[in-house]
C-alpha cells in the first residue's frame, strides 16, 4: 500500500497560508543556535488533490459501521447517528477553550454537568466523573478509587489484591495492575459464570475488591450477582463493575442496584458515539455511597442555575485528565440520551437481545456453543470442529469475502476458538439472516473446499498478512532521508 | 421509540418465535427479579431530531468564551485547521471504524497509522512511536511508568515550571504506582535549574517549551542522568524549528499534540504522541502499526507488537491503554501532509514572529514587562502589578487570557500568560496592547 510519502514531488503544498513579515533566514537566525534544527523534519510535500485521493483512496480499504456488518463482540459496534456529528462540532464546543473561567463556559459545563445526571441515573450511583477518556481508562480511575478508599481505611499494604474472573477483559487485569494491585484469576463454573465456592475461597482481609463485567464476555448474566456483591461486601472488599457489555440490560436494570461500588461506561459503545478506528471514545466511571469523597477533581457543581468547578475534595485521587475529559464524545453520547429518552433506551437493550438470541439460534445447529444459555446481547461460538485442521482465524477471514466484518475471535480465552458475535439493536432482520446464512455456508466450504477459508480472504484489498514478519525485520516507520 | 431500530412488528414476532420465547421480557428472565424491581427511570421523555438539535445548539451557544479572541495557551493552541483534515476525517470509513483488529478490513487505518508514526519521529527525532495516547499529560504519566520499568527507581524530576494541570495527571499515576515525583526549579531566566540527581531517580521531566513558554536548553541533560531516562514532554509545532530532543539524548519524548490539526474542544478529545528508541519498543504502550506483506508477496500494515499489550499480556501489559485518540491522530497525519515541511515551518514562524512583535510591544508598555529573561517561542508571561485587572481590561475588549491563577501552582503571582498563533492578526494585536494601554 503506497503511503502519503509516495506521492507529491519537493515544494508542492495544499494550504495558502500567510506571508511573514520578516524573511524565514532572519527569523531562524533569532532562535538560539543551539536549539535550531539543523534538518528536517521530513514531511510529505503533495498537492491538495494528491492528498484529497490518497486519503480517500486510503477509507475505501476501510472497513466501518457505515459499510457493513460489524459484529464485533463486546465493542457493540451500533450505527452512529449523523446528527450528532454535526452536533458536536459546533463551534461553541470545539473552540471553547477549557482554561477559560466558569462564567465564560457555561453552556459546556452545563453539558457535562447534565450528562453526569443522567449517566448516575442510568447506573443508580449516586456519584460521576466524566474525566476517563476511554473505558480503560475508565478502568484505571476506577481502581485507583479502590486504592485510595483502602489508603484511607489504613489497609494500603493489606489489601492488595482484586479477583478477576477468567473470563475478564484484559484491561482488567491490565488496570488493577497499574494502580499497584495483584490479581487473583477465578475460574468459571460450568454455566460461564463466577464458580461461587471459588469465590467464597478467594475472599479474605487481602482482598480489596473484585472487577466483575455484567454480562460476563460469554453473554451471559451472571445469576448470583447479588450473591457475589453480598460476599464481596462482607469480607470487607468493592464491586468493579465492567460496563463495557451495558448494552445487554440499558433502561432495565441498574449496576447500582446489584452491589457495584465502581462503574465505567463506554459512550463509544453503549451510547452510538463513533469508535473513530481506536477512539477516541469516552468512559465515564459512577461510583457508590463509599467512594464519593475520592472523585477526581476539579468536579462540575450547579448553584442557582449557574456551573461552577468544585476542588474541595480533601480525598480526591487527584486529576486522570488534564482538562473535563472527551466533552465532544460526551456531547455526542448525550444527544443519543436525549434523542431516545428511557423508552428508547429499554428499546436498546430489548433490540440487542433479541438480535443476539436469534442469530445465535441460527447458528446454534451448525457451531458449537460451549456455553449454552440465555445470550444477552452478544454470545460465543467455538470454531473447533469445522473440519481437518479449519481454525477461527479461517472462518473469520472468510468472512471478509461475503462481504461482513469478522466477530471478536479467540476471546474470551475460556472458550477454545472462540467467535463472539455481538450483532447490536441496529441491525435488520435481513441482515441478520444474510450473516448468518455465510456463517452457515462456511461451515459447509469447511468440509467441501477448505481450501477456501485456508486461504481466505480473496476479496479484500490485500489478502492474508504476515503477522509474524512484522515482528521478526520490524518496521515501524519510513526511515527518515529516504522519505518521499 | 427508539428511532435507531429497524425491527417492526413483524420483525420482533418473527424472531421471538424463531427463538421460541412468547415476548421480549422473557429474554430478560436470567436478570435477578429483585434487581429487576429496583430499576428506575432517569425520567427521561424520548425527543425529535429537531428538539434535540435545538438542545444542543443552546448548550454550545451559551458559552461567552467562545466569542472572544483568544490569546490562550496552557497546553492547548488555537492554531488554523485547514478544512481538507475535517473533511478527510468525515469519512465514515475512518471514523465507524473498530480499531483494526482485522488488518484485511483496515488498510487504510493500518496506513495513515504507519504514516503518523513515521512524521511523529522526524518531528521528535526518535525512531519508534506509537499510534496514540489520550493526550499529553496522560502521555507523560505512561512516559514516567515505563521509565520506572525500564531504569528502576521510584523518584521522578518534575520542574516547577510544568503546566499544572498536566503534573496533576503525572501525580496521580505516580502514586498509582507508588512513585514520587520532586520538583526542579527554575532560574530568573525561566529555564530549568537542575541540581543534584536524587539517588533513585528513574525520571527527568523536560517540558520544551516549558509552561512558561521558555524554551529550554536540552544539551548535557541526558548526561547528568546515567540510567535514568530523559523524557522530553514537547509541543509539536515548535519542533518544526527547533532541534529535536531526540538529539539531545531523549530516552522518550511525549506531548500534546492537539495543535496539529485538532481543535481545543473544551479540553477533549485530545491527541497524546509517544515516541521512544527502539531499544525500549517493548516497553512502550499502545498500538503500534508495522509493515509487513501478504500471502501474495502484496504490501501491507498490521497492529504488532501486540505481545506488549493488556489483550495478551493482561496484568504483565505495558499499560492498560486500548482505545486511544486515533481519529486525532488521523487529524494530525492529514495536516502534516497538506502543511508539508514549508507549511510546518511557516506556522511555527508566524506564531513566533507574531508573539514577539506583541511581547515586544508590551513590554515598551509603561508598568509593564517580560517575568523570565530566557528565550520563548509562541507563549510568555508578562509581568505587571495587578494582572487580574489587566486581564479584566482584556477581557473588556473582547480578548480571553488565561485567568492569572493558572500561573500561580508554578509560583508566579504578578502575571499573566499569553499565547499568539498565527491566527492572530495584526488588528488583534493592536487591540490588545490598546487594552492595556487603556
Amino acid at each position: 500500500m503506497s503511503t502519503i510519502y509516495d506521492r507529491g514531488a519537493p515544494g508542492r503544498r495544499a494550504v495558502a497560508l500567510p506571508e511573514l513579515g520578516q524573511g524565514e533566514e532572519e527569523l531562524l537566525a533569532r532562535i538560539p543556535p543551539s536549539l535550531r534544527r539543523r534538518e528536517g523534519p521530513h514531511l510529505p510535500e503533495v498537492s491538495q488533490p494528491e492528498l484529497v485521493r490518497h486519503y480517500t483512496a486510503l477509507s475505501r480499504m476501510n472497513y466501518g459501521v457505515d459499510t457493513g456488518f460489524y459484529p464485533l463482540g463486546s465493542c457493540t459496534m451500533k450505527h452512529n447517528p449523523k446528527l450528532h456529528e454535526d452536533l458536536a462540532r459546533h463551534p461553541g464546543f470545539t473552540e471553547l477553550h477549557p482554561l477559560l473561567p466558569a462564567e465564560e463556559c457555561q453552556g459546556a459545563l452545563a453539558l457535562l454537568w447534565e450528562m453526569g445526571e443522567y449517566l448516575k441515573g442510568i447506573a443508580g450511583m449516586p456519584g460521576i466523573t466524566l474525566q476517563p477518556a476511554a473505558g480503560a481508562h475508565g478502568e484505571l480511575t476506577g481502581m485507583l478509587l479502590l486504592r485510595r478508599w483502602v489508603e484511607d481505611r489504613g489497609e494500603l499494604g493489606v489489601r492488595t489484591k482484586i479477583l478477576l474472573p477468567d473470563s475478564a477483559h484484559g484491561t482488567n487485569p491490565a488496570s488493577a495492575a497499574m494502580a499497584g494491585f495483584s490479581v487473583v484469576s477465578l475460574p468459571s463454573d460450568r454455566r460461564g459464570m463466577v464458580d461461587l465456592e471459588a469465590l467464597k475461597g478467594a475472599l479474605g482481609p487481602d482482598v480489596a475488591g473484585i472487577m466483575l463485567t455484567v454480562p460476563n464476555t460469554l453473554g451471559i448474566f451472571e445469576e448470583d450477582i447479588l450473591t457475589i456483591t453480598d460476599l464481596v461486601h462482607g469480607a470487607g472488599g468493592l464491586c468493579y463493575f465492567d460496563g463495557a457489555n451495558l448494552n445487554a440490560y440499558l433502561g432495565r436494570a441498574r449496576p447500582g442496584d446489584m452491589g457495584a461500588d465502581i462503574f465505567h461506561f463506554n459512550l463509544h459503545k453503549t451510547f452510538s458515539t463513533p469508535h473513530g478506528g481506536g477512539g477516541p471514545g469516552a468512559g465515564p466511571v459512577t461510583v457508590s455511597e463509599a467512594l464519593l469523597p475520592y472523585l477526581p477533581v476539579p468536579d462540575i457543581g450547579r448553584e442557582d442555575g449557574k456551573y461552577r468547578l468544585v476542588w474541595d475534595r480533601p480525598k480526591s485521587i487527584g486529576r486522570v485528565h488534564p482538562y473535563f475529559g472527551n466533552t465532544l464524545v460526551i456531547a455526542k453520547a448525550l444527544a443519543y440520551i436525549l434523542t431516545l429518552g428511557d423508552e428508547g433506551l429499554r428499546d436498546a437493550s430489548a433490540g440487542a437481545v433479541l438480535a443476539a438470541n436469534y442469530l445465535k439460534g441460527k447458528l446454534k445447529g451448525t457451531y458449537r456453543v460451549p456455553y449454552d444459555r440465555l445470550a444477552k446481547h452478544e454470545f460465543v461460538l467455538s470454531g473447533e470442529g469445522l473440519g481437518d485442521g479449519i481454525r477461527t482465524l479461517d472462518i473469520a477471514k472468510r468472512l471478509m469475502d461475503y462481504g461482513f466484518h469478522p466477530p471478536t475471535v479467540y476471546f474470551p480465552l475460556i472458550v477454545r476458538e472462540a467467535l463472539m458475535i455481538e450483532p447490536t439493536e441496529t441491525e435488520p432482520r435481513e441482515v441478520l439472516d444474510a450473516f448468518a446464512e455465510a456463517m452457515l455456508r462456511i461451515a459447509a466450504e469447511a468440509r467441501e473446499h477448505p481450501e477456501l477459508l485456508r486461504e481466505a480472504p480473496h476479496a479484500t484489498p490485500v489478502r492474508r498478512l504476515d503477522e509474524a514478519r512484522a515482528v521478526r525485520e520490524p518496521w515501524l516507520r519510513l526511515a527518515g532521508g529516504c522519505v518521499g | 421509540m427508539n428511532p435507531y431500530l429497524p425491527h417492526t412488528a413483524d420483525d420482533v414476532q418473527a424472531m421471538l418465535d424463531a427463538i421460541g420465547v412468547a415476548d421480549v421480557e422473557a429474554l430478560f428472565r436470567d436478570v435477578p427479579p429483585a434487581v429487576r424491581e429496583r430499576y428506575r427511570p432517569v425520567g427521561l421523555p424520548p425527543r425529535d431530531e429537531l428538539a434535540v438539535q435545538r438542545r444542543l445548539i443552546d448548550l454550545a451557544e451559551r458559552s461567552t468564551g467562545r466569542r472572544l479572541i483568544p490569546f490562550l495557551g496552557g497546553g492547548l493552541y488555537d492554531h488554523y485547521i485547514p478544512p481538507v483534515v475535517g473533511h478527510v476525517l468525515s469519512r465514515s470509513e475512518f471514523s465507524t471504524a473498530y480499531t483494526p483488529y482485522q488488518a484485511e478490513l483496515s488498510q487504510g487505518t493500518l496506513t495513515w497509522m504507519f504514516e503518523y508514526q513515521t512524521m511523529i519521529c522526524e518531528l521528535t527525532g526518535m525512531e519508534v512511536a506509537n499510534a496514540s495516547m489520550y493526550d499529553g499529560a496522560t502521555a507523560l504519566a505512561e512516559a514516567v511508568l515505563m521509565a520506572h520499568r525500564t531504569a528502576g527507581g521510584k523518584v521522578v524530576l518534575v520542574p516547577r515550571s510544568l503546566l499544572p494541570h498536566v503534573r496533576d495527571v503525572v501525580s496521580t499515576y505516580a502514586w498509582g504506582a507508588g512513585l514520587s515525583l520532586h520538583e526542579v526549579p527554575y532560574g530568573a531566566d525561566g529555564r530549568l535549574a537542575l541540581g543534584r540527581i536524587p539517588d533513585g531517580t528513574c525520571a527527568l521531566v523536560v517540558s520544551q517549551p516549558n509552561g512558561f513558554g521558555i524554551l529550554e536548553d536540552l544539551t548535557g541533560l541526558k548526561d547528568c542522568l546515567g540510567k535514568a531516562f530523559l523524557i522530553v514532554y514537547a509541543n509539536p509545532i515548535p519542533l518544526a524549528v527547533l532541534e529535536p530532543p531526540g538529539s539531545f539524548g531523549a530516552d522518550v519524548v511525549v506531548g500534546e499534540g492537539q495543535p496539529l490539526g485538532n481543535p481545543v474542544s473544551f479540553g477533549g478529545p485530545l491527541l497524546g504522541f509517544l515516541a521512544t528508541r527502539m531499544a525500549y519498543l517493548r516497553r512502550m504502550p499502545g498500538r503500534i502499526s508495522g509493515r509487513t506483506q501478504d500471502r501474495e508477496g502484496k504490501v501491507g500494515y498490521v497492529m504488532t507488537f501486540q505481545t506488549r499489550e493488556q489483550h495478551i499480556r493482561r496484568e504483565g501489559a505495558t499499560s492498560n491503554i486500548c482505545t486511544n485518540s486515533a481519529l486525532c491522530a488521523l487529524a494530525a497525519t492529514v495536516y502534516l501532509a497538506a502543511l508539508g515541511p514549508a507549511g510546518l515551518r511557516r506556522v511555527a514562524l508566524l506564531a513566533y514572529e507574531r508573539a514577539h512583535a506583541l511581547a515586544d510591544r508590551i513590554a515598551a508598555l509603561p508598568g509593564y514587562g517580560m517575568e523570565f529573561s530566557g528565550p520563548f517561542f509562541h507563549e510568555f508571561v508578562v509581568r505587571c502589578v495587578d494582572p487580574h485587572r489587566a486581564v479584566a481590561k482584556l477581557r473588556r475588549a473582547g480578548i480571553a487570557v488565561l485567568p492569572p491563577d493558572a500561573l500561580v501552582p508554578m509560583g508566579v503571582r504578578d502575571g499573566f500568560l499569553v499565547a499568539v498563533t498565527e491566527k492572530r492578526t495584526g488588528e488583534e494585536l493592536d487591540r490588545f496592547v490598546t487594552a492595556l494601554e487603556g
